[in-house]
């Protein structure tokens, strides 16, 4: 039960002079979802894509089911389904057309082959869609239709990319419901996701990645815990005026003060905040703005790094871009 | 297709040389299915040579005279049909650079499939597609006065060989579009390549009219060589084709599925 079904070590790649990985390291017990979070170009794809077998690493280890992703990729290939960032089927094909080929190519006998199309089809809402071109599909459709095919030889570990990114509410609550059923079925997934609540949701344990390494590796409460469950973040009028403020709610509360904006963290959410207005404004404080969140990837990553979740892709050695970006960001 | 093709076989562990063919037919159903689904690919692709045809037969035609005496509709049709497979294997770089771009070669490269089975798909379902629009074209060619010198067998001949003549351009066409990953610019470098192969050529004109610099390779480049090689076979020997020109045009396509074969298949093993 809790052996484990993928084996990551030491993990390194690069191309060219960018480094994708700077050695990670990781393990996934069999039977339960496995997070990478982090954010665009922090290394996650590049992690799924040599689980996969897709790219080979530098250096490193990294097995699925004990079997290794360099030494023995046809093996790896049999017992794994992958559902890569953008939705990858044939737009020409039928949804059941695309289902058949994965199931001809993953050697399924040809008896099984078209029930297990219709059932998948089923379960994704794709029914009545099934006999229409894929390119006729909206984005949801085919990101369903996708994850079905990666499903298609019943793999018992299955890798997710961003799953949900693109997709609605809706889709997007039943996917995850899908996700877990298939775990109590038996399958691993290794999912990566940009968003702490989708971690939070399905996964027993997150890595959180960046810049090609893992910088934490918890629960999810664990981590949240760090975090408080409610976020608070009120703007004030200069500087000066935050740090009194933050001086002021340091006592009671952890308290973080960036330029003018003081952000709090607590896990008794709207409650406390009752008791920190009336404070500041018996001290003459009045916040000009206040914002309550739930913590996002954002303030994982304000706490393990000190720095914002920033797409890492161009800003690796070039800090300066980033903030200049961000101001444009926040003008617009 | 695929029912009738593929054997029923109900385990998982098949032998390497079957699951190869058996890999290489799905991919090849499904490269033909988007033929069938999209007919402006195969109607534009054969509308072009036919009006090649129309324009040589009855525009061009009559002021191109030959040195010996000969319809000019029997020279020009062998030099159509190899213009029609060279720039249909164009279709081999456009699908495989769109498969790179959609991310299905990431997910062909996921599954435990013959890992030759995405490029022999594609080339074959191309050779089954030049079939079919080698066929029409020989009805456009008799519909427009061509006609047989030799016999049926010579006829025969002549198609084999163009089509394994357009199945090795497959191969050239598969390394380009491995290696510019786009269909937009496959389509783009494909011209330059085309063209001096295609227009500096027996195709349209004979060698004997060009500039003396040019003719040793008017003469003995691939395409002219195959050109001259089947008006050999359908006109039987003559200034425009001898029997020599079928050996040097299997000695290209044996030449060009020797190179690009290999280079093709190690660019999809560096390819996503």
């Amino acid at each position: 039960m809790t052996d484990a079904a993928i084996e990551v070590e030491g993990l390194t790649k690069r191309f060219g002079d960018v480094v994708a990985l700077g050695g990670i390291d990781f393990s996934v017990p069999t039977r339960s979802v496995f997070g990478l979070l982090g954010p665009n170009g922090a290394g996650k794809t590049t992690a799924i894509r040599i689980l996969a077998t897709v790219l080979e690493p530098d250096e490193g280890r990294a097995s699925v089911l004990g079997r290794d992703v360099v030494r023995d990729p046809d093996g790896v290939r049999r017992v794994i389904g992958l559902a890569g960032q953008y939705a990858a089927v044939d737009p020409n094909l039928t949804g059941r057309e695309n289902l058949r080929l994965i199931g001809l190519l993953t050697q399924m006998s040809s008896t099984d082959i078209s029930p297990r199309a219709a059932a998948l089809l089923g379960r994704f809402d794709l029914t009545d869609a099934a006999d229409r071109p894929a390119k006729t599909y909206s984005g949801g459709m085919r990101r369903r239709l996708d994850i079905a095919a990666a499903l298609m030889p019943r793999p018992p570990v299955l890798f997710l990319d961003e799953p949900t990114t693109g997709l609605d509410l809706y889709s997007r609550n039943e996917l995850w419901d899908m996700i877990r059923e298939l775990v109590e079925e038996g399958t691993t997934v290794l999912l990566t996701t940009q968003y702490l609540e989708e971690a939070d949701r399905l996964a027993q344990r997150i890595a959180v990645v960046d810049q090609g390494r893992v910088i934490a590796n918890d629960a999810p409460s664990v981590l949240k815990a760090q975090l408080g469950n409610t976020v608070a973040e009120m703007g004030f009028e200069d500087d000066t005026g935050a740090e009194r403020a933050r001086e002021l709610l340091a006592r009671a509360h952890p308290a973080e003060r960036e330029g003018s904006i003081v952000r709090l963290s607590t896990n008794e959410g709207p409650r406390v905040l009752i008791g920190v207005l009336r404070e500041l404004d018996g001290a003459g404080l009045s916040p000009s703005t206040l914002t309550v969140h739930e913590p996002s990837l954002d303030d994982v990553f304000l706490k393990l790094t000190g720095r914002h979740a920033e797409s890492t892709e161009t800003t690796t050695d070039q800090p300066a871009a980033g903030r200049r970006r961000r101001r444009r960001g926040a003008a617009a | 297709m695929s029912e009738t093709t593929v054997a029923d076989v109900a385990v998982r562990e098949r032998p390497i040389a079957v699951r190869a063919v058996r890999d290489a037919l799905a991919v090849t159903w499904r490269n033909l299915i988007a033929y069938r689904r999209v007919p402006q690919l195969l109607v534009f692709s054969t509308i072009q040579p036919v009006i090649f045809v129309v324009m040589f037969r009855y525009v061009f035609g009559g002021a191109i005279s030959l040195p010996i005496r000969l319809p000019y509709v029997d020279f020009l049709m062998p030099g159509v049909f190899v213009q029609t497979v060279v720039f249909g294997a164009l279709a081999t770089a456009i699908g495989l650079a769109s498969d790179m771009k959609s991310g299905l070669m990431e997910r062909f490269r996921s599954l435990p499939m013959a890992r030759s089975a995405v490029l022999a798909g594609r080339t074959l379902a191309d050779l089954t597609r030049n079939l079919f629009v080698v066929m029409l074209m020989l009805a456009v060619g008799f519909l427009v006065g061509f006609r047989l010198h030799t016999d049926i067998l010579g006829l025969i001949g002549g198609i084999l060989l163009l089509l394994a003549f357009g199945y090795a351009m497959s191969w050239i066409f598969a390394s380009v579009g491995l290696l510019v990953g786009d269909p937009e610019t496959a389509q783009a470098a494909a011209f330059p390549l085309l063209a001096p192969l295609v227009f500096a050529s027996s195709l349209f004109v004979p060698v004997q009219r060009m500039p003396g610099w040019l003719q040793p390779w008017a003469n003995h480049q691939p395409v002219s060589v195959t050109a001259k090689a089947i008006r050999f076979l359908t006109i039987g020997p003559s200034p425009f084709g001898q029997a020599s020109d079928v050996w040097e045009s299997l000695l290209w396509i044996a030449g060009i599925l020797l190179v690009f074969a290999p280079l093709a298949v190690r660019r999809y093993r560096r390819a996503i």
